[in-house]
Formats: C-alpha cells, structure tokens, sequence
C-alpha cells in the first residue's frame, strides 16, 4: 500500500503509540473492538456452512473484512443511521440487530434483512450495486433539514464506486453539504473483476471532484479505521461536510456462496492476505499490550461459538412465512385487484392443505 | 366561477400542500427560482425558501433515491421529473426501492413520496420531450400511477397523493397545461382509485386517460351530432385500477374502444382489453380495439398528428365496434 494510507497498526501487530493514544479508546473499548470482529467471523463462518447444508439459499462471506466492518460502525453512535450494502455482517453485529432476522433475508424466507429499517438504524440489505448511497445522501439531507445531529453512513465496495448512482450520491451531499460518510470497502474484486479493472484512478482521490476529504485506510487494521471514520463521522456531525473512505481490504471468500472464485483466483493471490488477517494482527497487538489475557479470549470465543449457534437454531428448518404475506405490504392497502390475486392464492393454499 | 388551467391547478395544489404539512418539501431541476420549465412551481421557493423548495443537481436517479432517503428522514418529498424520457435513468431507484421499501421492511417503512411526471405528445417539442412511459410504471407493483385529465382533478388528485403513504408517480398531461376549467379548487374530490364518467352514454365506452380524455370527448361530440351516444370514462388512476367503473360501464354499452398516445405493443390498453374480456365477455357486442401510438420510436414533431389518436383514428375505430 501506497505511503498516504493510514495505519497505525503494522501487520506484526506492532501500534504506533501516539497515533493509536490519539483515538482515545479505552481499554475496554479497545477489547469490545476485538469482541465484535470475532462475534463477526463465527456468524460469518456458521452462515457459509449453513448455506453448504442448505439451510441458506445463498450467502456472501465477509470473511477478511471483519477490520473494517467494525471498525467504522464503532465510531457511530447510537441514533447513527446506516445504509449497508449486502456483505455487512459486521456492522450488523456492532449495531445489536437480531442476526438470526437478518439472516432471514439469506435464507429466503423474506426481503430487506431487518424489520425496522428507520427504527433499528440500519436500512435494508441492498443488492443493486450501488443504489443505497443515494438513500444515504437523501436521509442526511432531511436530518439535517431537522436540524438534527445525525450522521448517515452508507457502504458499498470497489465495484459500486464504477456505478453512475454512487458519483450521484456523493455529488448531491457535496453540493448539499450533507451529514454523511461514505464507506468503500475496497476488497479487490467484484465478484471476478479485479479492482484494477473497476477504475483506473484511485477511489479515495474521486472525493476532491465532489468538493470533500477522501481517505485511504488499511481496512484490516480496526484501529486505523475506527480513527478515520470517527474523524469522518465527526466531520460530518460539526461541520455538515461528508467524507469518503476507502478501507482496502480483501475478500478472502468467494463473492457468494454461489460463486467459484477458483476460476479467476489462485492460492497466490490469497496468501499475501492471509498474513495480514485483521483479527490475529489485533489479537497480537492486544496480547503485546497487555490488554487482554488468555480468560478473556476464551471468553470471546465461546461467546462467538454461542452467537452462531444462535444463528443457526433460528435458521435451521425455519418454516416460510404465510402466504397471505405475499400481499400484505405492498401498499397501505390492499386495492381490489391485489385482493382478488390473493384469495385466488389462498384459495389455491387451502385446497392444498385440505388435499 | 373562476377559470384556471391545469398548471395553475397543480401550482395551486403544491402551494396549499407545503402551507398545510411542513414535512413536504419540493425538489428538482430547476423547480426553484425559474418555477420548472413548464412552471408548476412558479413562486414556490420565494414563498416556501430554498430549504423546502430546492434545485437539484442534474441526476434523476439521484432525484429520485435522495427523495426515498428523504422520506426515511420524515419528509414527504414531491420531486419532479422535467420530461417523462427523463425519468428513465432514476428507473431502477423506483422499481428497486421506492417500489418495494414497504413490502421489503414487512410494511414498517411507508414511502410517502410523489414523482411529477410531466409526459405526452402533441406541443411540437424535441426528440425525448413527448413519450408515454405509464406502462413501466403501472407494471411494477408498489407505485400508484395517477393520470389527471383537468384542472380540477388535477388539484385534488396532487392534493391526495402528496397525503398518500405510498409512492405515486403523478402523470401531468402536459399538452392540457393550458387547458382550462371553471370550478372551485376543492381535495374533497374523489379518492385515489376512482374513474369517472366524463360524459354519460349507451352505444359504446371510450377508455382514455391524460390528454386522450379530452379527444375522446371531442369525439363523442362529434359522434353525438350522428346519433351515437358515446360513454367517455377517465381513468385518472391507472394503479389502482377502478375495475368497477369499467365493468359497470362497458357492461352498459357492450362496445369499448381504448384510446391512449403510448405505442399499442403491451401498452396499458392491452390490460384494459384483458380486464373486460374478465369482466364483461358476457356483454360484449363487438371485439374492443385500442387506438393508440404506433410501435414506433416517438417521431419527430412535424409527423406527431400521424403518431397520436386523432378524432378520426377514434372516429374509425367507434364505427367498426358499432357495425360489427
């Protein structure tokens, strides 16, 4: 990486001092960092294998990315709102969703991820490449039509950045001076497109065109990024002025479980990355530090294994919903056409239960 | 009674509509001080300011996912698009999202937000100016589709789908702006959903919406001075459908003819053929046919009169149903 990319943790684990004084974390803080990055990585790992036994309909690992996942959503407060993309397991574990609905989205059994996008601070799981900075950017605009403090955050990868909808949305927050943070996690690849052929810029540097502060940050070093994007959400807090951050990371998983990275990718890709895994750097620096013992990691640990098998008692064998879902929120309420579709198919649901 | 036009009713309708609900905001290219080409917004942002009636960007996507983002900050955003060929870039933002945000929050997340879509032919403008893309619209469940054809219903169906919870793409006939209508401005008018019967009539219905409304009556008259009494129905919300009216009037006559500007492949007359073969099969007297664009590229403006259902393609069209 390029020399103006913050760290501040090396890959040995090794932290500079001042820099990382300078975040003002806690010791606690600082362990809670770690915590979330490992509840990520068991979740992330059991979800892979619940998709291989079936019990997800397809899942997109975000193995590797953990740093920059929970780095960003600590720096959040709150009242904070997100727009996540669909690989964001992590800030869905730092912000306390129910991962078990949010996994619903995975398996099938309905759309969006959460139940309560406005309520929860965390607005659905978006899969057009893209598309959800714009709501990002919209949400900003009106709190801080409210004369409210709140920050938007919105995620999207290297691929996103080459969609005309993500130059839009930073466009409109420059020009609007909107409250928000816009968080690129470039891991390199969309789905088999090396990054390289996304773009033949730099992604942080496209923030000077909108008129805001662009920054590089190693995305596997949780504190680096949690001190960039604390600075951005800050920023955007105080002085209504939005930020781009790119967290250079890795996918170390396929894009999807449906996808065979074997195809555009060898282990000699993989391997330089592998050395740099965001959990053992951290797991270094706090054992180096003193901050955490061997009660503590265990603790961590079983802590992760409990969460998935959380995930995976409220996945496995979950029914369908009811049928009548099917038309149940499409509007406030249901006009005559959409109400004659739907007796038509519980008619046809009920006769099949009879039968 | 006083007279207006249409684009007098409509600025009329955002006006009271900002002065009643301060959660509604307006947005779009040039709707702040030029007022919007077609000047629906005229003195809004000098009476609202510029924080509730404000210029964007030139981006119609971003036009339309900033306004979704606006209403899950509590706001009710009327945005404008300023030409329907315009709207397309901000397609997957409105079938993607704004469409689906309810169904896809288990109806948690209302998205009460209108998108003016000045459209239609016959003012002699540019390539891009003139196009009748109301079926992408209607064919995407999630979005109410409203088409006023006068002032009047255009001041009380703007009223309503700014209240409305859900998204409605607004259709302003841009050819009937100037149009005019004595009446008293009032939102006590229909709800959303509700076709109405223009002119009363026995032999046969002619279906239209937008702009064709007022052909279709130019044509019943003129059928009238021949002794045909002639049914116009407005549909004025194609989503959703008043199948009612529609049964109840084509059961009436036995004879239909759907008159819109759209091209005929797949246009929105196809779903209301559909809709009376179910509905009215028993009743019908002759085949129903549609007159509409043709399945061309929207022409230049000099060959437009060739393009749009004239009174004589309406006139041709009412005799073949009634001979048959």
């Amino acid at each position: 990486m390029a020399d103006e990319t913050v760290r501040i943790l090396a890959p040995d684990g090794q932290a500079d001092k001042e820099a990382r004084k300078q975040l003002g974390l806690e010791d606690e803080h600082l362990r809670e960092l770690f915590r979330h990055m490992v509840l990520t990585r068991h979740v992330d790992l059991e979800c892979t294998a619940l998709q291989r036994q079936g019990e997800l309909a397809v899942y997109p690992p975000a193995i590797g990315q953990e740093a920059a996942q929970v780095g960003s959503a600590t720096a959040l407060a709150d009242g904070d709102m997100v727009y996540p993309s669909y690989r964001e397991v992590g800030v869905a574990v730092v912000r306390g969703l129910d991962i078990v609905e949010y996994m619903h989205f995975h398996r099938g059994t309905w759309h969006g991820g959460v139940n309560d996008p406005v309520g929860s601070g965390f607005g659905l799981i978006s899969v057009p490449v893209g598309s959800q900075p714009l709501h990002a950017t919209g949400h900003a605009m009106g709190t801080k039509l409210d004369g409210k403090d709140t920050v938007t955050i919105t995620y999207f990868g290297d691929g996103a950045t080459s969609q005309g909808d993500v130059h839009e949305a930073m466009n409109f927050a420059g020009v609007f001076g909107a409250p928000v943070v816009f968080f690129c996690q470039n891991n390199h690849w969309a789905i088999s497109v090396p990054f390289e052929k996304q773009t033949a810029g730099r992604i942080f540097r496209k923030a000077e065109g909108y008129g805001f502060p662009g920054v590089r940050v190693d995305g596997n070093d949780v504190l680096a990024v949690y001190g960039v994007t604390k600075e951005a959400v800050e920023r955007a807090r105080n002085e209504h002025q939005p930020t781009l951050i790119e967290a250079v990371t890795y996918r170390m998983g396929p894009h999807s479980t449906a996808d065979d990275a074997s195809r555009y990718r060898t282990t000699d890709d993989t391997a330089p990355w592998e050395a740099l895994d965001p959990i053992a750097r951290y797991r270094t620096f706090l054992e180096v530090e003193g901050l955490a013992d061997q009660p503590f990691f265990l603790e961590v640990e079983a802590e992760g294994k409990d969460l998935a098998a959380t995930v995976r008692a409220g996945i496995q064998g979950a029914p369908p919903r009811p049928v009548q879902d099917l038309f149940r929120w499409i509007f406030a309420d249901v006009p005559p056409h959409l109400a004659r579709q739907r007796d038509e198919v519980l008619g046809l649901a009920e006769e099949a239960d009879d039968a | 009674m006083p007279e207006m036009t249409m684009a007098q009713a409509l600025n009329r309708a955002l006006r009271d509509a900002l002065s009643s609900d301060d959660r509604v905001l307006i947005l779009g290219e040039d709707v702040g001080k030029l007022g919007g080409v077609f000047r629906i917004t005229d003195g809004l942002q000098a009476e609202f300011g510029e924080e509730r009636v404000f210029d964007t960007p030139l981006a119609e996507s971003a036009i339309a996912g900033v306004s979704l983002g606006l209403t899950q900050a509590g706001w009710k955003p009327v945005c404008e698009m300023q030409f329907e060929a315009f709207s397309y870039p901000a397609l997957d933002e409105v079938i993607s999202h704004i469409a689906k945000y309810r169904y896809r929050s288990k109806g948690t997340t209302s998205v009460p937000m209108v998108m003016r879509i000045p459209f239609g032919g016959g003012i002699g403008a540019a390539e891009h100016h003139s196009e009748s893309p109301e079926t992408y619209y209607a064919h995407t469940a999630g979005l109410k589709v409203v088409v006023p054809s006068s002032p009047m219903d255009a001041y009380n169906l703007l009223i309503r789908s700014i209240q409305d919870p859900d998204p409605v793409i607004f259709f302003e006939p841009k050819s009937r702006y100037w149009s005019k209508e004595d009446g008293e401005l009032s939102a006590d008018g229909d709800p959303i959903g509700r076709a109405r019967v223009v002119t009363p009539g026995e032999h046969v219905t002619l279906i239209a919406w937008g702009a064709m409304v007022a052909r279709c009556r130019e044509a019943a008259e003129a059928a009238g001075e021949d002794g045909v009494d002639v049914e116009v129905l407005d549909l004025r919300s194609l989503v959703p459908l008043d199948l009612e009216a529609l049964a109840a009037s084509v059961q009436k006559t036995g004879r239909a003819v759907v008159v819109h500007e759209a091209p005929m492949t797949a246009g929105f007359g196809a779903e209301i053929v559909a809709r009376i073969m179910e509905e009215c099969f028993d009743h019908l007297e002759a085949p129903v046919l549609r007159v509409t664009g043709y399945d061309t590229p929207y022409p230049p403006a000099t060959l437009e009169e060739h393009y749009l259902p004239s009174m004589n393609r309406i006139m041709l069209a009412m005799d073949k149903v009634l001979s048959h």
